[in-house]
């Protein structure tokens, strides 16, 4: 049992630590994401020069061969800066998909580009119409035509759908679930992006018997199911690492607004009402970074023990996240609710998580299916 | 990063289970597993056991009796105990008065009481709080005067619990009243057949009288039995806070308890007693349950093995929130056995007499721990107040840790 890092994850920790303090001002925001495509090309240049973009993928494909830990390091240091940049959607869903599915030939035309910040994929999966989380019961349909595919329905929250050089769409067909490389450009592509509310960028996609060729295949036909399980798991893993630097950020700024803001000729810190709040916070803070070592650490379990922890992870840090956002709001008063300050973005952020690979409830759901969760270690 | 036990540890594991296997008698584990109420006799039955066996005080000194464990296997040792229905053994005797004697006690108190203490030869009760000093200990007003070799004590201690079963008290008294109130606070250790003390029980909403006042009424104690320095008790005090943090979230404890409430549901749901949406939301309730706990035992492993690598202040965070949601936890478990138990929890035969859940009844009877689970909702209730109440944890920490 061993909760330590060693001297290449600190190293990566303190780096992204000090990238982000020094470099992603909360106040420039709003500025990237005024840039047409949402997010700062500069910004994304930099991750990738700092080699955060390839710290998934494996060595021989050019990247750093980086695990849960890893993941787990950079998703909380992004996440303390609020990073608008579609790190979590390209490089871990959509780069994802590729790296756990993709043929020698499909990660060799791709990986080079992605590692480099030079070609940007989009993962389209989830449905305006269908299942809210979901791996095998979709709408969108590929039917056969000739040696190729015909893809037709509609996706949304695609992360930065709109400035992707590739889709990755999942989609119906009679052998099961498929994952297909789709040009955006191609005939009966339509995409609108639109600011998420938590500041990221995603698009809907509307598809109309998109024609894409039998190479266009990711993953085998009829594979997409059980890649996209394990794809969501590790995406899973990732996103309550960000929630945990969200949460963490949030409740230094709120216990220091505490400590500053005066009311009645006192520091409202020294309120016992509002100590027992922040403390409320700090214990959710402390049992979700509990959670997202774990999720992490479930990663390299056997099937069963990873589908229920990830799922217990997710369920944990849904309910904690909700609940520390709404506090640091209610903590800080008005002052919460306006958008030049940090902690209303960080409360949308944390909900965006919640809603996000199944919320809390589905999550709850799923442990409750099996009747419990499997004993660890 | 790992969740895994070594190779030692996992050694260390199957010794204790198998010891607990052949040790535990199986009146006390059924006791246990129904949640009765355990008599004085069975704690020290259980005790003496262990003792024999040299494990009855394992975070004791070696030379007293303890085990040179790591904080590791002192986890693994309190969640087999858990897992095997094994009682705890008196915490006052175990916890509390043994490291403090074992800490600041001198050489003749060590060896007159130490060994007594651990096979419970002397059953000891805490004498800290009183009517006017719960929260506020440092306000408590029972007075120590100095009369030759003896402190003169008169006062009331309250919340005594089983003084009705005690050899000895230790207890916070007062020896002056100038300076901080803190400050003239001292330690003494009674013997509570002393001419002048008279318990009083109190009976409580578990149907159980464990609780009681203690009267002082010129009670003689001698010098020799105070701890250390006159004016020096509330720091000798403070050191039963937290220094042992591999136990403090009940883990074992609650995942046995946990288990139970998952194989009642099971066993209700197969003989028709919960319709579908009943078993529904129970199973729902036991997943959030699940989530909770396991979210604390990573908190509580993390805090294990920041102590196991000398961690001093490393997990701080983790460890402080320990007690609040273990006890959180635990209370939340006995609000489902009661649900679980329904009206038929509602009769308690034998509640007139002081017996937590009935005497003895049939041991097959596959209801049996029915009457106990509604007491024991009610006894839980203790758990987020003694010790320092969860707003007083709460307080302290929004001090040490937020700096509020």
């Amino acid at each position: 049992m061993d909760f330590d890092l060693t001297d290449e994850q600190r190293l990566l920790s303190e780096t992204l630590g000090r990238f982000v303090a020094d470099r992603y001002d909360f106040h420039e925001r709003p500025k990237k994401m005024a840039e047409g495509r949402g997010y700062s090309k500069a910004v994304w240049d930099q991750l990738a020069e700092l080699g955060v973009l390839g710290l998934p993928f494996a060595e021989q494909d050019g990247g750093f061969g980086g695990g849960g830990v890893e993941t787990l390091l950079v998703m909380e240091a992004l996440g303390k800066g609020l990073m608008v940049e579609p790190y979590f959607g390209a490089i871990l869903l959509a780069g994802g998909a590729l790296r756990l599915a993709g043929s020698p030939a499909q990660k060799g035309a791709r990986l080079e580009g992605i590692i480099a910040g030079q070609y940007l994929m989009a993962l389209a999966h989830a449905e305006p119409d269908g299942l809210r989380h979901t791996v095998d019961q979709l709408r969108t349909t590929a039917m056969a035509d000739g040696d190729g595919w015909r893809l037709t329905g509609v996706k949304t929250a695609v992360i930065a759908g709109d400035s992707a050089d590739e889709l990755i769409v999942s989609a119906a067909t009679p052998a099961g679930v498929t994952l297909f490389l789709v040009d955006p450009q191609a005939d009966g592509v339509t995409i609108v992006g639109h600011p998420g509310y938590d500041g990221i960028r995603v698009a809907d996609v509307r598809l109309h018997g998109v024609a894409v060729p039998a190479n266009a295949v990711l993953g085998g036909l009829g594979g997409g199911a059980p890649i996209l399980t394990r794809l969501f798991e590790e995406a899973t893993a990732a996103l309550v690492a960000e929630a945990v630097g969200i949460m963490a950020d949030t409740l230094n700024i709120t216990v220091d607004y505490l400590k500053t803001r005066s009311q009645f000729g006192v520091a409202i810190g020294s309120f016992q009402a509002l100590q027992h709040r922040a403390v409320d916070m700090m214990m959710q803070v402390e049992l979700a970074r509990s959670m997202a070592i774990l999720a992490a650490l479930a990663l390299d379990m056997p099937d069963e023990e990873r589908r229920l922890n990830i799922a217990a992870a997710k369920a944990k840090v849904g309910q904690a996240a909700r609940f520390v956002g709404q506090q640091a709001v209610q903590l800080h008063g008005a002052i919460g609710l306006t958008l030049e300050y940090k902690i209303g973005h960080a409360f949308k952020r944390l909900t965006a998580i919640d809603a996000w690979l199944g919320d809390a409830d589905h999550h709850l759901d799923v442990i409750a299916e099996a009747g419990g969760l499997p004993a660890i270690a | 990063m790992n969740l895994d036990f070594t190779d030692g540890d996992r050694a260390f594991r199957a010794d204790v289970r198998t010891f607990l296997a052949e040790a535990l008698p199986e009146d006390l584990r059924r006791k246990m597993i129904e949640r009765r109420h355990l008599g004085k006799e069975d704690i020290v039955r259980w005790q003496r056991i262990l003792n024999a066996r040299g494990w009855a005080v394992p975070a004791w000194p070696v030379e007293w009796g303890g085990q040179p464990w790591t904080p590791t296997q002192r986890y693994i040792f309190q969640e087999e105990m858990a897992l095997a229905h094994a009682p705890e053994g008196s915490p006052f005797n175990v916890n509390m008065i043994g490291p403090i004697i074992a800490k600041f006690g001198t050489e003749e108190q060590k060896r007159r009481f130490l060994p007594r203490i651990a096979n419970i030869d002397d059953w000891w009760c805490q004498g800290f709080s009183e009517p006017g000093a719960g929260s506020d200990l440092a306000a408590l007003k029972t007075s120590a005067v100095r009369d030759g070799d003896d402190y003169v004590l008169n006062g009331q201690k309250i919340w005594t619990t089983q003084a009705q079963h005690a050899d000895w008290m230790f207890a916070l008294v007062r020896t002056a009243n100038t300076g901080k109130k803190q400050q003239g606070i001292t330690f003494l250790l009674l013997d509570m057949k002393s001419p002048g003390l008279i318990i009083r029980p109190i009976p409580s909403i578990d149907g159980i009288s464990d609780l009681n006042e203690v009267f002082f009424d010129d009670v003689r104690v001698p010098v020799a039995n105070r701890i250390g320095e006159e004016g020096r008790g509330w720091d000798y005090a403070k050191h039963l806070l937290g220094h042992e943090r591999s136990g403090i979230a009940r883990i074992g404890l609650s995942k046995e308890r946990l288990a139970q409430l998952r194989h009642l549901q099971a066993d209700l749901a197969a003989r028709g007693m919960l319709t579908p949406a009943e078993q529904a939301r129970l199973g729902r309730k036991l997943a959030e349950v699940a989530v909770e706990l396991r979210a604390l035992e990573l908190t509580q492993l993390r805090v294990v093995a920041a102590d196991a690598a000398g961690g001093g202040q490393a997990a701080a965070g983790a460890a402080s929130i320990l007690k609040i949601k273990g006890t959180e936890l635990q209370q939340r478990m006995t609000e489902l056995a009661l649900e679980l138990a329904g009206p038929a929890g509602l009769a308690v035969p034998g509640h007139d007499h002081d017996d937590h859940s009935g005497g003895e009844r049939d041991r097959d009877d596959p209801d049996g721990w029915r009457p106990a689970a509604p007491l024991f909702y009610f006894t839980m209730r203790k758990v987020s107040i003694f010790g320092g109440s969860n707003e007083i944890q709460k307080n302290i920490i929004a001090k040490t840790m937020l700096g509020l």
